[in-house]
């Protein structure tokens, strides 16, 4: 069982915290200007990373907040958390926003 | 009562307290301190079980975790324990054991017919035989699993307590032998918060069993020592009789601590077993070495043995498993051995050496001692039926078999094929480990976490090797976990020059592998040496495949003994290295682990999951009421009066709300309360439909789609104040709801002013239905007016119910003229028991889930997850009225995707009997013309289906593609039974189509 830093409360075991998918997918601001194949993008296409992977966690358990991780998909160790709103570490890592 | 093979001095056996035991029936006895397989050996008795596919007679072979023979059904009734190895169950009074794998009995063996038609039981049998017809196959298996008859469970509940204990450490030691003491006491004196676990009842480890003696003092004195040093120790925790069974992430290991077993079951109280699961800055794995088995023919004969557990069992329980002592092996441990056979009065007749020319001190030791030496001589075959009686001993030749040397008659066989660290909570850990050609064994490989194998788990084999290795590994961890750790303790012991280890991992046969006697590689799964070969043969390359097809390592063992001399059989065969052939994989757990101590106390309905009760659930009790689980809540389901059936029972009920007035505790209902200033923004984007206009004290449905487009929850939410909202959920959906909301407002609109409480516990909800009910409620609140223009329908009004303060909402689930008070949970009875006192003018009755169902499925009302599943849009269930088309919200741009768009999507649908009486099944799938050709295509299926008093026949809700644009027309259900029942395609509201009777 890992255990995870969150932003707010520190660390904690992985039991207190649920998955949210790839981070940074934001969604379409008019969604109407989008076709079908841009929108399905949108709705189901993921990275699907082997390696650097950003992220987005909750902790259900605890203070209820969601933040984004880097982790490694192959290893599952954490190279670190960031709040929304901030860059994270590592901007030149692989997986980091564009 | 003789204990023919027990020693007059000597061991750590308590001589003075006797213990009683029964083994197959017949009354033994043995000490405190024995083992049940010291006490069985010291008793005479061997053979203790058959082998699982040829019934083979088997023996006790080790002396601890590695045993693969000596498996018990332990004890009886409740607290009877399947599969513990015997070499690992302290012996106790009154203690029961009977043999597992033998039926009908253990001396008259039916299976043994497996034995005789071995040559048709090859590796893979069980696959190539018992596979197909796959109809026969639950057949084959009963009886195989009887043949095969491991330990049975019990069948009343587990009578005892179990506990879970979470715990942090700076170092936690596995293993209490000479490195895990040295260890502990290294990074205990550094000031370390040290745990050490030792799956045994005593510290020492290797140390319990042998002569050696350290810093002046027998070994097993220096290990008191060492103890009570470490018991002073404030920040020290010793658990012994504690398995570490699992290296889990982020160094997360899970011990299981037995508290209890050693006990006699009757003086037992208190906890059984505790699962402890420690966080540890700093690992220290001291899992010591594992001998390995010698494969030679019949080398399971029951007398053969490990020449490691000989010289445990002679010097730590001072029994003496044999007279006429044939040793062999292909390192040192068979003149350890010899000596302490030749120590224990025994009559060793030759150590039988594979090694041509071994040197070292432990052979000169043996040497002077006058045993004979037969050096590069192997046994190929013991001989002897229930017992061994002879080893037949052949020089080795350059390639395979030289001539015979000897045939010499023996009562006891004790062989070492050399030793395997025990790297498996390294492996566990994330670490590959890796083959060393000189020490001819698997040792730990890089470090993947923050632990580090000290002594025999890294191949250090020597005594004083192990001492320093520990002390330096203890003083290690301490330091990284942050403590100065001082000077490293130092130990003195005698330096003993051995000679290494030389590979020898199948014996030679004067025959092929396969065609002389067997030469068993694991022994619990009745692998031998040409199964394996077998496997090779048949183009079988990965371990990982060869260990599926031959089950080795497949037992309960995990192939301790074994499982390396099989790798190395099947390298040999395909013509490569062990390194490139490497090792299965190490799984947790280490030893198997009860299912209560994984359990702990989350056992039961209150504990394992958790009853949710509504404030009134006790007045549904005394009231006769017949509950339904949804999701965690206990909801009445319907209120059956005595000799009512429950057709009878809901029908009733839901007359009363159509006739006069019933009532339902609706508390389980997901309320949420929203308060900002962009409440109202917030909810445009969640609901399809739009929220700013809303009047406050004014309610409005709402649907809830995913951004897939397809609807994922509903409810009623009412407009409070400006900024302030009330949102119910379905029962079954108010956390994912309230999940969702979260996700979205913190993710992508976190600029947006608006937060969520959940208040589903504090509110208790009354749902008063039908036409009296306004003459109801009426009675029971001050401050409403409740007059239909003074508070229309879809309106909420504050005041007081009973004097409590209340919300109370006009909506409806039943169609019926309806209210819903809403009250403090704390203050629910009183107020619900004010409502009954108030309906019972007008012959109100309680209803249930069973009835709300009916009653909203003759109004078409959907209840999500039932008559949705994920795939419906609200297009697709005639709901586009609520769907918005002047703003955005989440789902809406999915539901102009092609596919939400294209026709012949299903639709929800009325259904009805064209015979009138029927009621369909819900799930009953629907096709158009059943006498088509099969495979018949199917168009949809029934979602809800219930008989409808108020109407006299049966109704159903349906999906149906194309549903919508075939009214009046049918479809036919087919039932289980083989009917086929013809229906017509409806509205799905089937009563008071124009919904007058709610706004009455
Ligand atoms: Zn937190």
């Amino acid at each position: 069982m890992l255990k995870i830093k969150c932003p707010w409360c520190g660390e904690r075991d992985q039991s207190e915290f649920s998955y949210g998918g790839e981070a940074h997918i934001v969604r379409p601001a008019e969604p109407d200007e989008l076709g079908d194949e841009q929108w399905g993008d949108y709705l189901f296409f993921r990275t699907n990373t082997k390696g650097l992977h950003r992220e987005q966690w909750v902790h259900s358990g605890g203070c209820r907040r969601w933040f984004n991780a880097v982790r490694d998909t192959v290893s599952y160790r954490f190279h670190g958390v960031y709040r929304h709103g901030e860059e994270g570490p590592g901007k030149d890592e692989p997986g980091s926003p564009s | 009562m003789s204990q023919p093979n027990r020693l007059d001095s000597g061991g750590r056996i308590d001589r003075d307290r006797p213990v009683h035991f029964t083994f197959n029936g017949a009354r033994l006895s043995g000490f405190v301190g024995d083992t049940l397989a010291s006490a069985l050996l010291a008793n005479g008795v061997h053979m203790v079980g058959r082998s699982f596919k040829y019934h083979r007679p088997r023996g006790i072979v080790g002396s601890g975790a590695e045993e693969p023979n000596a498996i018990f059904q332990l004890d009886e009734g409740a607290h009877t324990v399947p599969n513990p190895r015997a070499t690992q169950v302290e012996l106790y009074d009154d203690l029961v054991a009977r043999s597992v794998n033998c039926w009908p009995t253990l001396e008259h063996d039916i299976g043994v017919v497996n034995g005789w038609f071995s040559r048709l039981l090859p590796a893979g049998f069980y696959y190539k035989t018992f596979m197909w017809p796959r109809s026969l196959w639950m057949t084959y298996e009963r009886y195989i699993r009887k043949a095969a008859g491991l330990g049975e469970s019990p069948m009343a509940p587990d009578p005892d307590r179990y506990e879970r204990r979470n715990a942090h450490c700076d170092v936690l030691v596995v293993g209490a032998g000479p490195a895990g003491l040295a260890a502990a006491l290294a990074a205990g004196r550094g000031g370390a918060r040290v745990i050490l676990v030792d799956e045994q009842n005593e510290f020492g480890g290797s140390l319990l069993g042998s002569g050696d003696s350290i810093d002046g003092v027998a070994a097993g004195e220096w290990v008191g020592r060492i103890t009570a040093e470490l018991e002073a120790m404030e920040e020290v925790t010793l658990l012994p009789r504690t398995t570490a069974f699992g290296y889990h992430d982020a160094n997360f290991v899970t011990l299981n601590q037995r508290l209890t077993h050693h006990q006699p079951v009757r003086a037992r109280t208190g906890c059984r077993e505790r699962t402890w699961r420690v966080r540890a800055a700093q690992v220290v794995l001291a899992t010591g070495a594992i001998e390995r088995t010698m494969v030679f023919g019949n080398n399971d004969r029951p007398g053969v043995m490990l020449a490691s557990a000989v010289s445990t069992y002679i010097n730590r329980y001072a029994v003496l498993p044999g007279r006429q002592a044939v040793v062999f092996g292909n390192n040192d441990a068979i003149y350890r051995t010899a000596l302490d056979l030749a120590a224990a009065g025994a009559d060793v007749r030759a150590v039988v050496d594979s090694r041509r020319d071994a040197g070292g001190q432990w052979r000169s030791a043996a040497v002077e001692r006058g045993v004979p030496v037969k050096a590069g001589c192997v046994v190929s075959r013991a001989s002897g039926g229930r017992h061994v009686r002879a080893a037949e001993i052949y020089r080795l030749g350059d390639d395979g078999l030289g001539e015979a040397e000897d045939v010499i008659q023996c009562d006891l066989l004790a062989v070492s094929g050399g030793f395997s660290p025990a790297v498996h909570l390294h492996a566990q850990s994330g670490g590959r480990p890796v083959f060393d050609d000189a020490r001819l064994c698997f040792v730990p490989g890089t470090s993947v976490q923050a632990e580090r194998s000290a002594g025999a788990a890294r191949a250090v084999f020597d005594l004083a090797g192990c001492l320093s290795d520990g002390a330096a590994a203890g003083a290690a961890a301490a330091r990284e976990a942050g403590f100065d750790a001082g000077t490293v303790p130092e130990f003195d012991t005698a330096v003993v020059a051995g000679s290494p280890v030389e590979a020898m991992w199948l014996v030679p046969d004067r025959v092929a592998p396969g065609r002389g006697p067997k030469q068993f590689v694991d022994l619990q799964n009745d692998t031998s040496a040409s199964d394996i070969l077998l496997a090779a043969r048949e183009g079988y390359r990965s371990i990982e495949h060869v260990k599926r097809y031959t089950a080795l390592g497949f037992g309960t063992d995990q192939g301790k003994t074994g499982n390396i001399n099989g790798m190395a059989i099947l390298a040999g065969a395909l013509g490569q290295s062990l390194a490139d052939t490497g090792t299965t994989t190490f799984r947790p757990n280490y030893t198997p682990v009860t299912f209560g101590a994984i359990a702990a106390r989350d056992v039961g309905p209150e504990l394992f999951d958790p009853v949710r009760r509504t404030a009134m659930h006790d007045w549904h009790v005394e009231n006769g009421a017949k509950f339904e689980d949804v999701g965690q809540w206990k909801r009445p389901w319907y209120y059956p009066r005595s000799g009512e059936s429950m057709r009878d029972a809901v029908n009733r009920e839901c007359l009363a709300v159509r006739n006069r007035a019933g009532i339902l505790d609706a508390s389980t209902l997901g309320k949420i309360d929203i308060k900002g200033p962009d409440a109202a923004a917030f909810l445009n984007m969640i609901y399809t439909n739009a929220w700013n206009r809303l009047g406050i004290g004014r309610c409005r449905y709402g649907l809830m789609l995913g951004e897939d487009g397809m609807v994922m929850d509903d409810g009623v939410t009412t407009r409070l104040a400006d900024d302030h909202f009330y949102m119910t959920t379905t029962t079954g959906g108010a956390a994912r709801v309230l999940g969702w909301m979260e996700q979205w407002l913190q993710t992508e609109w976190p600029h947006m002013k608006v937060y969520f409480t959940s208040v589903t516990d504090h509110w208790a909800v009354m749902s008063i239905a039908g036409p009296e009910s306004r003459k109801v409620v009426e009675r029971v609140c001050e401050g409403i007016d409740f007059s239909s223009a003074a508070f229309p329908f879809m309106s909420m009004r504050e005041g007081r119910a009973a004097g409590v303060p209340a919300r109370v909402f006009r909506i409806s689930f039943s169609g019926e003229l309806a209210y819903e008070i809403n009250v403090p949970a704390n203050c629910a009875q009183h107020v619900w028991d004010a409502v009954i006192r108030a309906g019972s003018d007008f012959d109100m009755m309680p209803y249930g889930t069973e009835a709300m169902h009916v009653l909203r499925a003759e109004k078409g009302f959907i209840i999500v997850g039932q008559d949705t599943d994920g795939s419906m849009t609200p297009i697709d269930l005639g709901m586009d009225w609520i769907v918005s088309t002047k703003k955005d919200f989440l789902g809406r741009r999915s539901l102009s995707r092609s596919d939400c768009v294209r026709t012949g999507r299903k639709q929800l649908v009325g259904l009805k009997s064209r015979d009138g009486v029927t009621v369909l099944p819900e799930g009953a799938q629907l096709v158009n013309e059943p006498s088509d050709a099969t495979p018949v295509p199917m168009v949809g299926h029934v979602t809800s289906s219930y008989f409808s008093a108020a109407l006299g026949h049966p109704i159903a809700l349906a999906v149906v593609k194309g549903g919508l644009t075939r009214m009046g027309g049918s479809v036919h259900a087919c039932t289980l039974d083989g009917r086929r029942i013809e229906c017509e395609i409806t509205s799905p509201v089937f009563y008071d189509p124009q919904g007058e009777r709610m706004k009455q």
